[in-house]
Order: structure tokens, then sequence, then C-alpha cells
């Protein structure tokens, strides 16, 4: 199998568009991910042909609605490479999916125990682990990266002992592309019997995952960010793990038995998902990864490296430009400042020839203070990229420097 | 340059047909428009949105309301001049008779003061509103 760029761009409707005129050159993957036509017919054909609510219907079109959310739950299963079905718990994204070990978690820790991140983390994967050991007295520690944007091993080792309980950490960093060694720092955290949980946000959409061969217990990641809808994510776990998890949200379809004083929960995956779920952004997701399992994983990858190979060769060539996070283990993701623009200038000057970044702090604020800046402009890579469009950022990007030099 | 009154600036801004030359025109108002010293740019004073900060100093000049801001962006420095031609040293009653929406559809940028755009504009233009109608207008 090989990968034909121009074929994959045809599948994404929205990438044929023109913002004022200009050709879209969408490089705010990191944010979201634009959707292939498939993924927006699954959606369609659910609303059109068997919308129903799931698991209760005594009806056709029910049956088939749970039919067709319960196959994406497969296509989940098969994606990630999970051991069973049941370890794939539907959220509304990564956040929830951490929330929801979080606040399990919160009520088990006590004084004296340690639950470790890095000074990458974006927001979701800091401020849980953060107010869950405020809540209960626990320490935070937070392992320092080195100033290319690289997690510094040896002390991340050292701050695992045997008081840790939870490690967690991306395994690709949002604001810095640096892809962790996941498969190391689990076996590291293994050492001393801590749960591991890999907010895998950013290195979903970079392709084989393989759950069962990273060894950690927990892997959250959001559909929109891998080709499908918004609004849907999920949190894999061990089941051994999620079988005794703490239920978070309590209701609807993870109950088993209700008295009015009391409940008990159902068998996984249902005990962790409370409430009607998001049926049809279920379907689209199974459908997005269902179209990208069929992708030449190998070609894919080549071609993002390509992506950022030739965007961090022509960064060497713009004056006053700094890069943010240059690890060796880098991928789809561009951060940078400018000497003599503030990211967001950079921004409005690029959205006015329909170049889309984002701009900021990431949503990680303490990184970076840490490496002391207030944001910054960062491009995105995605598998429908070109390097056409590459070539395009950087002519927008001298246009910027021209206009607000 | 002395910075030009609102109505002067949507005559100004409609003379050019691109939008290089809309964006120069805005980043050359920003630079009309003076800067704050670094000490007052105190916390209490900063509008924080997650893309750029705001400054906005307040004073009372007679019956009239006087505005100092200031921006680490350009552009949006320059926004807020576009800003400033609108409400500064005008009364409280003036500010709320102002209509701002307008204002910027005229300016066609009304894309730049949506409340989803994360560069504090909008959140200015809501405390400036708030603090002419706190002093009746």
């Amino acid at each position: 199998m090989s990968f034909d760029v121009a074929a994959i761009r045809a599948e994404f409707p929205i990438l044929s568009q023109t913002v004022d005129g200009k050709p879209l050159v969408y490089l705010d993957n990191g944010a979201t991910t634009q959707k292939p036509q498939v993924v927006i017919d699954s959606l369609v054909d659910f609303y059109t042909q068997c919308n129903a609510n799931v698991h209760r219907g005594a009806h056709q079109l029910s049956d088939e609605a749970t039919r067709r959310y319960e196959n994406a739950r497969d296509q989940v299963a098969r994606f990630i490479n999970a051991a069973n079905r049941n370890e794939v718990i539907w959220t509304s994204g990564t956040t929830e999916g951490i929330n929801l070990v979080a606040k399990g978690l919160a009520q088990q820790l006590e004084a004296g125990d340690e639950v470790v991140v890095t000074e990458m983390e974006h927001h979701a994967n800091l401020v849980t682990w953060q107010q869950a050991c405020l809540q209960s007295g626990a320490t935070l520690r937070v392992a320092p990266i080195f100033d290319n944007g690289e997690l510094d091993l040896e002390t991340f080792r050292a701050y695992l002992g045997p008081n840790t309980r939870m490690v967690a950490f991306p395994h690709v960093s949002n604001a810095l592309g640096t892809v962790n060694p996941v498969k190391e720092l689990t076996a590291m955290a293994k050492a001393y019997g801590a749960l591991v949980l890999v907010d895998g946000a950013q290195g979903i959409a970079h392709g084989d995952v393989d759950v069962q061969a990273l060894g950690c217990d927990f892997y959250a990641f959001s559909g929109h960010k891998v080709f499908g809808p918004t609004g849907i994510g999920v949190l894999w776990g061990k089941q051994a793990v999620l079988e005794n998890w703490p239920v978070w949200l309590t209701g609807g379809e993870m109950i088993a038995d209700v008295t009015y004083q009391n409940a008990t929960w159902g068998a996984l995956p249902n005990r962790l998902e409370a409430g009607t779920p998001n049926i049809a952004g279920a379907i689209g997701l199974g459908r997005a990864l269902e179209w990208f399992s069929q992708l030449d994983v190998a070609a894919v990858q080549a071609h993002e490296k390509a992506l950022i190979d030739s965007a961090m060769t022509q960064a060497a060539d713009i004056q006053g430009m700094r890069l943010i996070g240059t690890a060796q283990n880098k991928i789809g993701i561009l951060s940078f400042v400018m000497d003599s623009a503030h990211p967001a200038d950079i921004g409005f000057i690029l959205d006015r020839q329909g170049i889309a970044i984002r701009t900021g702090d990431n949503c990680a604020q303490p990184l970076m203070h840490r490496l002391g800046i207030n944001g910054t402009a960062r491009a995105s890579f995605s598998l429908y990229n070109t390097l056409d469009e590459v070539s395009a950022f950087f002519a927008g990007l001298r246009k910027a420097q021209t206009m607000l030099g | 340059m002395q910075l030009p009154s609102s109505q002067e600036i949507i005559e100004d801004l409609e003379f050019f047909d691109d939008w290089e030359q809309k964006y120069q025109y805005i980043i050359d108002l920003g630079k009309a428009l003076p800067r704050l010293d670094d000490a007052q740019k105190t916390p209490e004073r900063l509008v924080k949105g997650c893309q750029s900060s705001v400054w906005l100093v307040i004073s009372m000049d007679g019956d009239k309301i006087h505005f100092e801001v200031d921006s680490d962006a350009v552009i949006v420095h320059g926004l807020l001049a576009l800003v400033m031609a609108a409400y500064n040293d005008k009364t409280p009653a003036e500010i709320t008779a102002f209509d701002i929406d307008e204002y910027f559809e005229a300016l066609d940028l009304e894309r730049h003061i949506t409340p989803t755009r994360g560069n504090g504009l909008r959140a200015i233009v809501g405390k400036i509103q708030h603090l002419a109608a706190q002093h009746g207008g």
C-alpha cells in the first residue's frame, strides 16, 4: 500500500473550501482534525435511518441503533488493540476520560501518596490530578523537561517511588510535539506498582496505538482529534482496573438494581457510562477509526515526518523565528515565537491569507511559564496536509513578518 | 498621527480594497495610540485573553471618561485604537448611545470582536459599556 495525499484530501469536503477567496490551508489539527465524507455520512445515516435510544427499546429502530453503537465499540477496541471490548468506555473526550480516572483516584488517595505528572501537561492532564491531590492531601510531583521539550528521564525515574500511586503523561505533547517514550515511562512506573494514565489526545491520530503493548492502565483520547465527531471520546482501561473503579457519574445506563435508598452498578462497560450516550458520535468515531485503519500506517507516518521535517528545515531560514519544542522524537506540531511579532498578530495575518493556526498558551500555562514565554503560534499537521501547504505557511509567515516588522 | 474620529476611520477604511492595506492602516492606528508604561500594567488592569492581553486604565475627566489602553499584540493595539476612537473622552450617555456592533460591521471587522476571539477586545468593550452604565449612561 502507498499513500496518495491528493486522493485522501478528496475525501475531506471542507479542505476544498476557500477563506476570503484563498484556498484554506488548515494547520490547526492539534485543536481538531477535519472529517472525511464517510464519517459525515455515518452521522447522517444514523439520524435518517435508525435514530433511537440504545439498549432499552423494544423495537426494531432501537435494535439497529444498539447494533451500530456497539459495533463502534468493537471498532475502537480493534483500533487500539484492547484485550476486550468492555475496556472501551465512551466519554465526551479526553478531558472527561481523565476526570473519570482522577475523580475515582481522589477517593482512594491519602496524605503521603504521590501523583507524578510532567511539566509538559495540557491543563486537562494537570488540573485534574492537581485537584485530586488538593482534595486528598496527596502530593503532586511534576517531572521536569529539558529546554528542548524532552522529558528528563533520569529525574522522572527519581521522582517515582513506593508512594507513587499514579503516573500520568501525554503520549504526544500538544504544545511541543514531543513524542514521549510511553513504554519506557510505563515500565519505570510499574516497577513501583503505580497506575499509569496516558493522555492520548495528540497521540491517537498518528497511528499504531497498541494499548496492550504500551503496558499502561488507562489511555484517554478524543474522537474529534482522530477524524471523528466532537463530543465523543474514549477512556480505555484494563478490565481488572476498571471493574472496581469508583463510579463518577450515576444514573441511566450504569445502574443494575435500584431501591429508593440504594443502588448497585451494572457490569462494564456500562457501569462507567451514565446517561444516554452520544450514540451518533460513537458511531461516527467507530467509522473514523475504521477509515483510518484502512490506510497504510507506515506511509502515513512517513508523510507526516516529511511534513514536519520540511517545516523544521524551512523554519531555520526564517530570521527571528524560535522553535518551541525541538525534541529528537517530535511529530505533527511546530510551535514557535517570533522576535518581532506577537503570536496573535501572526495568527491574524495568516488568517487573512486562509491559513489556520492556533495562537496562545496552548492550554498549558505552566509549561509556557516554564519556557519563559506567554504563548506560541502553533502550526499542527495532519495526514491530509501537503508539502505545498507547509511552503504556503512559510510564505504567509514571511508576509506577516514584513507587515508587522 | 492624531487619532481620527470613528467616522473618519470608517471613511478611511472604505478607501482600501485589499486586506493588506486595511491591516496596515490598523497597525498604523495602533502606532498612533500611546502605550502604557510598564508600571501602569498592573494585574487589576489586565484583561486577559487566551491569545493576547490588554490593559485598561480608567479616569474621570469632568463628565467624560478617559481611557488609556495597551496590548501586547500590534494588531490588537490597532483594534483598541478603533475602540478608543469610539469611546475615549466621551460622556457615559455618549458611550451607551454608541452602537459598537454596527461600527465594527461598518469597518468590516466584526469577526475580531466576536466573543469567541480570545483577544480581550470584547471584554474591554463590555467593561467600558458596564462602566458607562454605572455612571448613568
